[in-house]
């Protein structure tokens, strides 16, 4: 069977699947945001593919295609359930290796393919009834519409539907006196609990702790259970011995190309159960157009992934913001006061371009992105003793390497760069690196506390970081495209408070 | 089962939340003081008091429910002292015997259960004597009612079918359980079995088709085999158990909230004890609806100060019917604080089931009491004290409703008196139009005069009173707001009224 891919529209695209994170992540803070969405999901092995930002403009639609399929939820529902079966699969095969007493072990083999052949089965159907429109999902729809039409997989899952019936149907009794087990047919004998329980029931009031032990029911025997099981066993001859014929026959059930579906889908999984709740909390998220060839860039009410992650219990304390270059704009020039959102602001733009670039939904509400080549961050490092060089003299090394790489289709990202130096010095590094940017005509976010940097030329824009009008001292995280300045204003107090007469009225129900 | 002493239909919830303004009410009204006398250092006695008498009722049926049973219990207290006793000793032989449930093996649930459950049915056939003995001496309906269900619940009958089936959970002839498999053929639905009667002569029974049978002894000394079979045998008894294990904690529960319920009423007699040893008057007040606008007393006095000083206290008369702003003015030391304090009180405890601290009382009941009172100077410099005001302002308008009561008490003067005064009117003004009854105790001319010179019809104007040469009295008469400051007036003299 031809193997089907989600990820790459065809397999030469491929290539060049990254196993290390890119330099940039960690100053993006991307490493958190991918650490977190595979969390929970260490058996796919996923992270390759989000260190990964694709150059390629195809690749990229064919998995906004894809995430576009998934985001009817009840479809991405489907794929989760469908998940959640093959992890639970997997524990069976596990478990059954693992088994020595042979009635036990082929239990838990019949177990892990009736999991299988009963969760291939709902993802036909569920696929079936999907309103599918992207490429990948469609391919893979119809592989898996012949295989399970197959007689192959229709043997598989009649005998295996028929042995679980008949072992359920098993009903036995043991009696425990002192050290010796007595087995038996079940015979009508009645239900002593509840008879008991008739008894106590006229105490019945309110809620109780509830006295019933979580008894810690693990999937092992010990050799008593097992003596049990092989004496009913014996009780009931023909049937163990059609599930003895059935684990030998059926080793290997399971498909390959199916297994490369249950991981790939992970990709994009993992991603929007990530993302969901934050939407769910009024964060928005958009597929971006993204251009390999345009550097008109722009986003409404984006934010910072890996923020609003640890943010999530408090959703509300995200601060949205925009931007956008137009015409021959190249570099955003963030000035304004300290802790005022500035490095989350630069954080948020580099985010926005690696997520895009690998097809996948990026927080904003808008956004038209560029398909980068690289991405250089410029932010402060910790002095390192074994370098024995000077901060400047570092820093301004670091951004020669820059400049001996950087091409104009790079992003660079630069966080308070020559903050070490004095006043004069560090205009003078800036005015110098900012003019070797503007030739170079690469994008650029450049967070500073050089204000005269933010009217160098037409090809940048000045953002601000932004007070609240009521309490100077407090910040919005608002950043806005301005000239920057610094206002302060002042309000009446009962105002503040809300306790005019009239704001009083409003806030008393009546 | 159930206790029903503090509502006629609904258990009393100990862990009910507190009003989000417990602290202020209890530090503004002094109610520590109330609260100490009736726990007489018994701290579970101060937590149930604080909670029933911070948590108002808004219900009439449940007040005069409480009134009642109270006069019960002022009318018989040794019964009432003998009763308490009983939840007290079930405690008592818990802590001696170590009983409790606190194993981790359904076996040692159901040994302990049935341990504790002995223990209890000890404890209420002792309550049932009680109920046999004295019921008929007790009028209200939640001790009628109370001592009925006691009766008729806990009859012989009762007692008789416990003790069987304590013996039976002992299981001498094994136990026998049924299973079903499960996932990977591992043994489920373990459900304990009562073995079927044998029926028909012993020859029958020989010759009966026997189902095949199958078994195997442990060997004596395979110790992990033991403890497995014990797990078996575990899983079956789980529910039995539990059942018992529930059950024993549902009479727990029972004499527990015997215990809360009571400890109110215990309270109330402390402090009934102590108040009339000062020779004060207590008097069962009378709860108006809560729309009407009544407050009206004979003798109303600050109980707590009655409490501290040990003596005689002075107390005010109030004619406060159809009122719904009440500003009090004048002297310093003339009572003011220890006038409103006592309005507060007497409406908490009213609210509460109580009795009062006067000779008469009646009052609207209202949807919530708050306080706002000048406090000290915040030392940590955070914020300004108007600021500091305002926002403890801003707090109770978050949960103030109509309907409520509010205590001012030299509210909005930390800055200067024109500025003070207008943010006081604009928020008296509001919360009157929601149909919130203030009390405001205020130095202020302006805003006092301001109000009286309305002439509103729902307002009543209070002041303390100062004889000539500086005496004081500490007694209210209604009056006019006088000017007691004189920089400004003399300004005003000199430069507006000049022609």
């Amino acid at each position: 069977m031809d193997s089907i891919g989600l990820l790459y529209p065809s397999p030469q695209k491929a290539a060049g699947v990254r196993d290390q994170p890119p330099a940039y992540f960690r100053d993006l803070n991307l490493d958190q945001i991918v650490d977190w969405i595979t969390a929970s999901k260490q058996d796919y092995d996923l992270k390759p593919d989000y260190y990964t930002a694709v150059q390629d403009e195809e690749t990229i639609r064919f998995r906004q295609e894809i995430v576009r399929d998934l985001m009817t939820e009840t479809t991405l529902t489907k794929m989760q359930t469908f998940a959640a079966q093959m992890v639970i699969l997997r524990r069976y095969q596990k478990l059954s290796s693992e088994i020595d007493h042979q009635n036990h072990r082929e239990g838990w083999f019949l177990e892990a393919a009736l999991v299988y052949v009963r969760s291939v089965l709902q993802l036909e159907q569920d696929l079936s009834s999907a309103d599918l429109q992207s490429r990948g999902l469609l391919a893979f729809r119809q592989i898996l519409g012949t295989y399970t039409a197959s007689s192959e997989f229709q043997r598989l899952r009649d005998e295996a539907e028929q042995l679980k019936k008949d072992l359920s149907a098993v009903r036995y009794c043991v009696l425990i006196k002192d050290t010796t087990v007595k087995v038996r047919p079940y015979d009508g004998e009645t239900d002593y609990s509840i008879e008991v329980e008739k008894t106590f029931e006229k105490f019945k009031q309110g809620a109780v702790k509830d006295y019933l032990v979580k008894l810690n029911i693990v999937s092992s025997m010990n050799h008593v259970e097992a003596q049990i099981l092989d004496l009913v066993a014996r009780l009931n001859p023909e049937l163990f011995e059609r599930l003895h014929r059935f684990c030998a026959e059926h080793s290997r059930f399971m498909a390959d190309f199916i297994l490369t579906f249950d991981r790939e889908m992970q990709f994009y999984v993992a991603y929007l159960e990530t993302i969901l709740p934050l939407m769910k909390g009024g964060l928005k998220f958009c597929l971006p157009a993204v251009s390999i060839r345009s550097k008109e860039v722009l986003a409404a009410e984006a934010f910072d992934l890996a923020l609003a992650i640890q943010l999530r219990g408090e959703i509300a304390r995200i601060v949205p913001n925009d931007f956008q270059l137009s015409g021959n704009e190249r570099v955003i020039i963030v000035s304004g006061p300290n802790q005022g959102g500035k490095t989350t602001f630069a954080r948020m733009f580099g985010q926005l371009h690696h997520l895009a670039c690998l097809g996948l939904p990026v927080p904003g509400r808008e956004a038209h992105l560029f398909c980068f080549d690289t991405i250089f961050t410029h932010f402060e490092q910790e002095e390192d003793i074994r370098k024995l060089r000077g901060k400047l003299n570092e820093e301004l090394i670091r951004m020669h390497q820059i400049f001996e790489q950087a091409t104009p289709n790079s992003l660079l990202i630069l966080n308070e760069p020559f903050n070490s130096t004095t006043l004069n010095d560090a205009l003078f590094l800036s005015h110098k690196i900012l003019q070797r940017i503007l030739e170079l005509d690469s994008l650029c976010v450049w967070v500073t506390f050089l204000t005269e940097l933010a009217s160098a030329s037409e090809k940048t824009v000045s953002m601000v970081s932004t007070v609240d009008a009521e309490d100077t001292s407090r910040r919005t995280f608002r950043i806005l495209r301005r000239p920057a300045d610094g206002l302060a204003f002042a309000i009446s107090i009962a105002e503040k408070h809300r306790l005019t007469y009239r704001q009083l009225k409003e806030r008393i129900p009546s | 089962m159930n206790v029903f002493l503090l509502y006629p239909n609904r258990d009393f919830d100990p862990q009910q939340p507190l009003p989000w303004n417990e602290s202020d009410l209890i530090q503004d009204l002094e109610l520590n003081v109330i609260l100490n006398s009736m726990a007489q250092g018994d701290k579970f006695l101060y937590d149930i008091a604080r909670r029933v008498i911070l948590t108002s009722q808004t219900d009439l049926e449940v007040i005069r429910y409480r009134q009642q049973v109270l006069q019960d219990c002022l009318d018989h207290p040794e019964i009432i002292r003998e009763l308490y006793q009983i939840p007290l000793q079930a405690i008592e032989n818990k802590r001696k015997r170590w009983l409790g449930i606190f194993t981790h093996y359904p076996s040692g649930v159901l040994v302990s259960g049935l341990e504790m459950m002995a223990m209890f049915v000890e404890l209420l056939q002792k309550l049932r004597r009680i109920a046999d003995q004295h019921s008929s001496r007790f009028h209200s309906p939640g001790f009628r009612n109370f001592f009925a269900t006691v009766q008729r619940e806990l009859d012989d009958d009762f007692f008789g079918v416990v003790e069987d089936h304590l013996k039976a959970l002992r299981f001498r002839d094994g136990v026998l359980i049924s299973a079903e498999l499960g996932r990977g053929n591992e043994g489920i639905n373990y459900i304990l079995r009562k073995p079927n009667p044998r029926n028909g002569s012993w020859l029958e029974d020989l010759f009966r088709a026997r189902p095949p049978e199958y078994s195997f002894t442990l060997h004596p000394r395979d110790e992990q085999g033991a403890k497995a079979l014990g797990e078996i045998k575990d899983r079956a008894i789980n529910q039995v158990a539990n059942a018992v294990a529930q059950s024993a904690e549902h009479i727990d529960h029972y004499l527990s909230m015997l215990r809360n319920e009571l400890a109110f009423y215990m309270g109330c007699l402390n402090l009934a004890d102590q108040v009339r040893e000062l020779g004060h008057p207590l008097v069962f007040p009378e709860p108006r609806p809560i729309e009407e606008r009544r407050h009206t007393s004979r003798g109303l006095y600050d109980v707590s100060l009655a409490l501290t000083m040990k003596k005689a206290v002075v107390g005010n008369d109030l004619a406060g019917d159809g009122k719904e702003l009440v500003i009090i003015t004048g002297a310093n030391q003339g009572g003011k604080s220890t006038f409103l304090r006592s309005i507060g009180q007497a409406q908490v405890m009213m609210q509460s089931g109580m009795f009062v601290a006067a000779e008469q009382f009646t009052a609207n009941l209202c949807s919530g009491v708050f306080t706002h009172y000048k406090r000290r100077e915040d030392s940590s410099m955070k914020s300004g004290k108007l600021d500091e005001e305002l926002s403890r302002m801003s707090a109770i308008a978050d949960h103030i409703r109509p309907h409520a009561l509010a205590l001012f008490n030299e509210s909005f003067a930390a800055t200067n008196e024109r500025e003070g005064a207008e943010i006081a009117r604009q928020i008296t003004l509001a919360l009157l139009e929601r149909k919130i009854k203030v009390f405001f105790v205020t130095h202020q001319f302006t805003l006092a005069d301001g109000f009286y010179k309305q002439g509103l019809p729902n307002a009543l104007f209070l002041r303390a009173e100062r004889k000539s040469g500086g005496r004081r009295t500490y007694k209210l008469f209604e009056g006019q707001p006088l000017q007691t400051s004189f920089g400004e007036d003399v300004y005003r003299t000199v430069f507006e009224s000049a022609p």
